[in-house]
């Protein structure tokens, strides 16, 4: 099956290896992914902070460049820019009159009739059932399993997994034999856009997020957002200053820890771009079904 | 000191947002429960649901110090504060107006400075290519706050890792984009 | 010749400020067979009754339409003052300017001219109308009082001494309800149980008063002083007359881990089981649900050991059935449980309660023995965190209203916790306090001046576990909203009022009306607090909303009082306005062909069939025929009847008719 795929800035540079380990999960699961054509920034947390009219142009010119390439569902991996499609979507939907000026200002036919799908939900639809069949191996470990903010808020127009302890991508990683833990800070703010102009406040709020997961056990931070991601990995000399310790634990893209799972290489789901080391310790990965069989059931309950 | 009563017949800040955002400030009955999930709440000179008393009670000079607060820029949009809030207040979307309404009266404070070059800058970018240009990004935010040396260091790694591009990915609608920030962020304002 | 009396009030200023009152009247002298006419200020008053009484003698009216408020609020005023002037109380009609016209209208010609033709229609009627006899039903002087709780107890209590018969129903194994499970009582910090246990022993005593514990509600049929009620009785596995309540049963069974509902889930209780020590009735029940024997046909252990061969195990539930005259609901509220709140943890942290387990960790025979601790390791909490409007005042999660006993409670809560544990703190997150009761305000002062609460006045955000600890998450607004974040051991949430399990089904049985929220509707707000708008049915304590204790007992007092009024008749006057086959000369004898569809649609099986035979006995025709004492006047089979053979005495078609063409002819 074909389905649209919007990578946005992130994905293209910065955030290289996530584009890398979606295309490779993806060709892993026989899904094609068709990039839409000639696609624009989304404007993120810039246009929407400046320019209300600009924030709702940019992510309209997208998905109705979408809906020229005929495509029905767009992946959207990176949670700020599925927020941004979605909001964009919802509010052009239920206001006429808005409607109508955004596609006078984009000078382009737009319908809304796009169904936009995050990294996780798309796992769940098109990947979930099928990766017990595919496991190389389980991923022992003990995961923080990171959401971020825009994966689950605003609920009201999202409509995804819930607001308070989301569980969607606890259940992935179940089924991927790993054990994400019960922690306090799995929808905190990682800090977001204040990445370069407030590197400080970064600090603090990442900070705080890895010092839980480490209290608790975690062995590696699960996320899905390549801002998140960055943060956590970029920004981590800054975050260890802050909490006066050396930190290992890595930050792993949901589609790298698919990956990993599945047996694939190291470079193609773009591991080795990663600042702080994806290096978790040896554990004896013999594949057994019955154990990940019962652990779904025990995630399930 | 100013009565509460002095913009009767007058259109307030709250009358405005009201209009604009749908959003009634009248409903929060100040119970702090934003302020206290929001993450930056300590940073912020007037934490979020201080804000919104100030603009409930339509003070001019309440307004003012709105407009000109550290707070509408600090705000990460997280979400966190309409999640919680029992009265549903849309409160990010009370900020997104509030931003650029204080970029509009030029009235953002100079604490602030660096946020809003961040984001102009990161827009500026998008306008030249269609997708964001890290590089130019990075110049640009440089020009305008004069932090030559900030994250100096990270580069050599990004670029080792692949993740710097020298050159920038230019769109083929990038005419388009040009004439959607025309209409948009690079409105000419009709005389006030 | 008509002689019709036309009445225009001014309802003070609610009809004037719209409605040319004086144009009206003036207009109205001069319809056909009206008589007399006149506009006064307030035609409720005893002023305007008297004016209303003075013009039907001197100008001998035939008939009187008073224009005012509705009749669903002065009808009755307005019949009696007729009937005191010797007119019959069915000749005289209200013509509603208030509801129907000044209310919804703006000032002008268009609004007058619309009350104008109000008057003339009921006119028109008026002329059609005939006197009517009210008919009298006997009443059963019984009352039901559904719910066990201290409502309920009060109700039944006062009614009983009143000297009239009771019949309670309560579905738990004992009555006593929710305040049997407090610890003390605010204000006076007495001793719950030890207050209410003299009276739970008086009901159970109380020559006047049937007690049926683990009972509930089957069916409600008939109508007020005639109700027929459906009791079901479920059965308690055991022989209540052998029983001596020896308890024997209760400490041999060996399943005895089960969470006990009186507890809150903080305690374990068996299979067969007493609630608490203090129960009314004091014998057991078996818990079919998880009794060894019913889920796998082993042990008996209880039957075994009862000195009195009291067990029954194949007993089944009974139905009873009973004729009452009244009712009175008093089945209570409930709190939401700690499941309810997202952020507080989904109801998995066990250290975070409600303020109704507080209760019970504090009660003397709760299942720490009246010692705070803390559910998860029993140690003892040296800061707890108590968390109000938790749920009220909420209308993202959906409960827009103040539970009203919150505030209180927790002022208690802070002040038990720190009179028994003396180095501990205690903290509490307010919005507002509510302490509107005598002595209240004296009350939560004290908890903040002398004995150590502190007050942050602030919602919490969020709490999570952490290390045994739970971090609670609040701010300061008082402190311009500075972020406060406490280490606490123990969190007490207290949650909102919310309408009890089963009340949407109880009520749709009785035909009482309730709200959004599911709890029971009053007849008036202000002025008809423990009526509903069902007759003879009557609301007691907080199944009509949360309240506290006083307001409670105060409420029961008030509904038993109706019923007392209630029976001080021998018989009811019902209305006379119900339907009416007819009747006519032979050979037709009435234009009913007999098809008895509307015997089929009477809500209140009130129609039955009558033979019409010749004087050998020979059947000519049968047709139905409608119960006075049963019918209530709704109209259906009115409506139904495909050969209009039956009408409203006092709203017949014909009257209808005459009141459309009044306005089409104008």
């Amino acid at each position: 099956m074909k389905i649209g795929f919007y990578p946005g800035c992130s994905l293209k540079g910065g955030s290289r290896e996530y584009a890398e380990s979606v295309l490779a999960v993806a060709k892993a699961f026989e899904i094609e992914l068709k990039e839409i054509s000639d696609w624009n920034c989304c404007g993120a947390t810039a246009a929407h902070n400046l320019n209300k009219d600009l924030s709702l142009s940019l992510p309209t010119r997208i998905l109705a460049q979408a809906e020229k390439d005929g495509l029905e569902e767009i992946l959207v991996p990176c949670a700020a820019c599925y927020s941004r499609l979605t909001v964009t979507q919802h509010e052009l939907a239920k206001d006429e009159e808005l409607r109508n000026r955004i596609c006078g200002i984009i000078n382009m036919e737009y319908k809304g009739t796009a169904k936009i799908l995050n990294i996780i939900q798309f796992i769940e639809k098109y990947v979930l059932e099928n990766i017990r069949f595919k496991m190389h191996h389980n991923l022992d470990y003990k995961v923080a399993c990171y959401y971020g903010c825009l994966l689950v808020r605003p609920h009201d127009i999202l409509k995804f997994d819930r607001v308070e302890d989301p569980q969607s991508m606890d259940k992935i990683m179940r089924e991927l034999g790993a054990t994400p833990i019960d922690w306090a800070f799995k929808t905190e703010c990682c800090g977001a856009g204040m990445s370069v102009s407030r590197t400080d406040l970064v600090a603090k709020l990442s900070g705080n997020i890895i010092e839980d997961a480490l209290d608790r056990g975690a062995e590696a931070i699960i996320v899905a957002c390549p801002m998140c991601q960055s943060n956590l990995d970029m920004r981590r000399p800054d975050i260890d200053k802050y909490l006066n310790r050396k930190t290992k634990i890595p930050a792993i893209y949901i589609t790298q820890a698919i990956g990993m799972a599945l047996g694939l290489g190291e470079t193609d789901l773009g591991l080795q771009r990663h600042f702080v080391p994806v290096a978790l310790p040896e554990k004896d990965h013999s594949l057994d079904s019955n154990n990940t069989v019962s652990q779904i059931q025990e995630g399930e309950k | 000191m100013q009565s509460h009563d002095d913009h009767a017949g007058v259109l307030t800040l709250s009358d405005e947002v009201r209009h604009s955002v749908e959003v009634n400030s009248l409903k929060c009955y100040q119970c702090g429960k934003c302020s206290a999930g929001c993450p930056l709440s300590s940073d912020m000179d007037y934490p979020p649901s201080v804000l919104m008393r100030m603009l409930q009670t339509g003070r001019k000079d309440l307004e003012e110090k709105i407009l000109r607060s550290y707070t509408i820029w600090l705000c990460l949009a997280c979400e966190m504060c309409i999640a919680r809030c029992p009265m549903e207040i849309d409160i990010p979307k009370v900020m997104d107006y509030l931003r650029e309404r204080s970029l509009k009266e030029g009235k953002a404070t100079p604490r602030a400075k660096d946020i809003i070059a961040f984001h102009k800058s990161f827009l500026l970018s998008i306008e030249k290519t269609g997708r964001l240009y890290e590089i130019g990004l990075i110049v640009a935010y440089k020009s305008k706050t004069y932090h030559m040396m900030q994250d100096v260091n990270l580069a050599p790694g990004m670029y080792v890792r692949g993740k710097l591009a020298i050159l920038p990915e230019i769109i083929k609608g990038r005419k388009n984009l040009g004439e959607i920030f025309r209409k948009t962020l690079k409105k000419k304002e009709e005389s006030k | 010749m008509a002689r019709i009396g036309v009445f225009i009030c001014h309802c003070g200023e609610n009809i004037s400020a719209t409605v040319d009152c004086a144009k009206v009247a003036a207009t109205a002298s001069g319809f056909q067979g009206v008589t007399y006419s006149i506009d006064y200020k307030y035609m409720c008053s005893d002023p305007g009754q008297t004016m209303i009484k003075e013009a039907i003698k001197e100008h001998k009216l035939t008939g009187v339409v008073v224009a005012a408020c509705s009749p669903r609020m002065h009808e009755p005023t307005f019949r009696r003052a007729c009937a005191e002037a010797g007119l019959n109380p069915f000749l005289c009609e209200m013509a509603n300017l208030r509801e129907h016209c000044s209310w919804v209208h703006e000032k002008g010609d268009t609004t007058t001219n619309k009350a104008i033709d109000i008057v003339r229609m009921l006119v028109e009627k008026v002329k059609l109308n005939e006197p009517l006899t009210p008919v009298k039903v006997p009443v059963t002087k019984t009352a039901l009082v559904i719910g066990g709780g201290v409502a309920g107890i009060q109700a039944a209590l006062d009614i009983a001494n009143t000297g009239h018969k009771v019949v309670m129903i309560e579905r738990d194994p004992s009555i006593g309800g929710h305040m049997s499970q407090l610890s003390e009582t605010f204000p006076t910090l007495d001793c719950s149980q030890c207050i209410l246990t003299p009276r739970m022993v008086e009901v159970a005593q109380h020559p006047n008063i049937t007690l049926y514990t683990y009972a509930e509600l089957e069916s409600l049929d008939g109508f007020v002083g005639n109700f027929k009620v459906k009791i079901r009785k479920k059965s308690k596995s055991l022989d209540e007359k052998a029983c001596t309540g020896c308890g024997l049963c209760t400490t041999k069974c060996p399943n005895k881990k089960i969470p006990s509902e009186f507890e809150l889930g903080l305690g374990f209780r068996t299979a067969i089981y007493v609630p608490f020590p203090q129960a009314v009735p004091n014998k057991p029940v078996i818990d079919r649900v998880n009794c060894t024997y019913y889920t796998k046909g082993k042990c008996r252990v209880c039957e075994k050991v009862c000195p009195t061969k009291a067990i029954r195990f194949d007993q089944e539930d009974e139905i009873l059935e009973l004729e009452v005259g009244a009712i009175v609901l008093a089945t209570g509220f409930n709190v939401l449980k700690t499941d309810f709140f997202p952020e507080y943890g989904y109801g998995k942290y066990k250290d975070v309660i409600t303020g109704l387990q507080f209760e019970r960790l504090a009660s003397a025979s709760g299942p720490t023995l009246g010692a705070i601790r803390r559910p998860s390791d029993g140690a003892v909490p040296k800061k707890v965190v108590f968390i109000a409007c938790a749920g009220s005042r909420d209308p993202a999660k959906g409960i827009e209203y103040c539970s009203k006993i919150c505030c209180m409670y927790t002022a208690k809560h802070a002040m038990l916790y720190k009179h028994k544990v003396h180095e501990g703190t205690p903290y509490v997150f307010y919005m507002d306090i509510r302490a509107g009761g005598k002595m209240y305000e004296e009350f939560v002062r004290r908890a903040i001046d002398q004995d150590g609460a502190q007050y942050i006045r602030g919602r919490v955000s969020k709490i999570y576990e952490k290390n045994g600890k739970l971090f609670v998450y609040g701010a300061d607004t008082l402190l311009n909203a500075e972020p406060v974040v406490i280490e606490a051991d123990m969190v007490v949430l207290a949650s909102a009022g919310v309408a009890n399990e089963g009340a949407e089904t109880l009520a749709q049985k009785l035909h009482v009306s309730y709200d959004a929220y599911k709890f029971f509707a009053e007849a008036h707000p202000k002025l008809k607090p423990v009526e509903t708008n069902t007759a003879g049915i009557f609301l007691a304590g907080a199944c009509q909303a949360p309240k506290d204790i006083p307001e409670s007992v105060a409420a029961a007092s008030g509904a038993a009082s109706k019923v007392a009024g209630l029976f001080a008749n021998d018989e009811l006057t019902r209305d006379p306005m119900i339907a009416v086959v007819n009747r006519s000369a032979p050979p037709h004898y009435s234009s009913c062909v007999g098809c008895f569809l509307c015997q089929t649609v009477c809500p209140y099986n009130a129609i039955e069939q009558e033979e019409i035979k010749t004087r050998d006995g020979k059947l000519i025709k049968t047709i139905a025929y409608i119960n006075p004492g049963l019918c209530q006047g709704c109209g259906t089979c009115v409506a139904l009847c495909r050969s209009k053979s039956i009408d409203i005495l006092g709203y017949s078609h014909n009257q209808v008719f005459t009141e459309v063409m009044a306005l089409l002819n104008d």
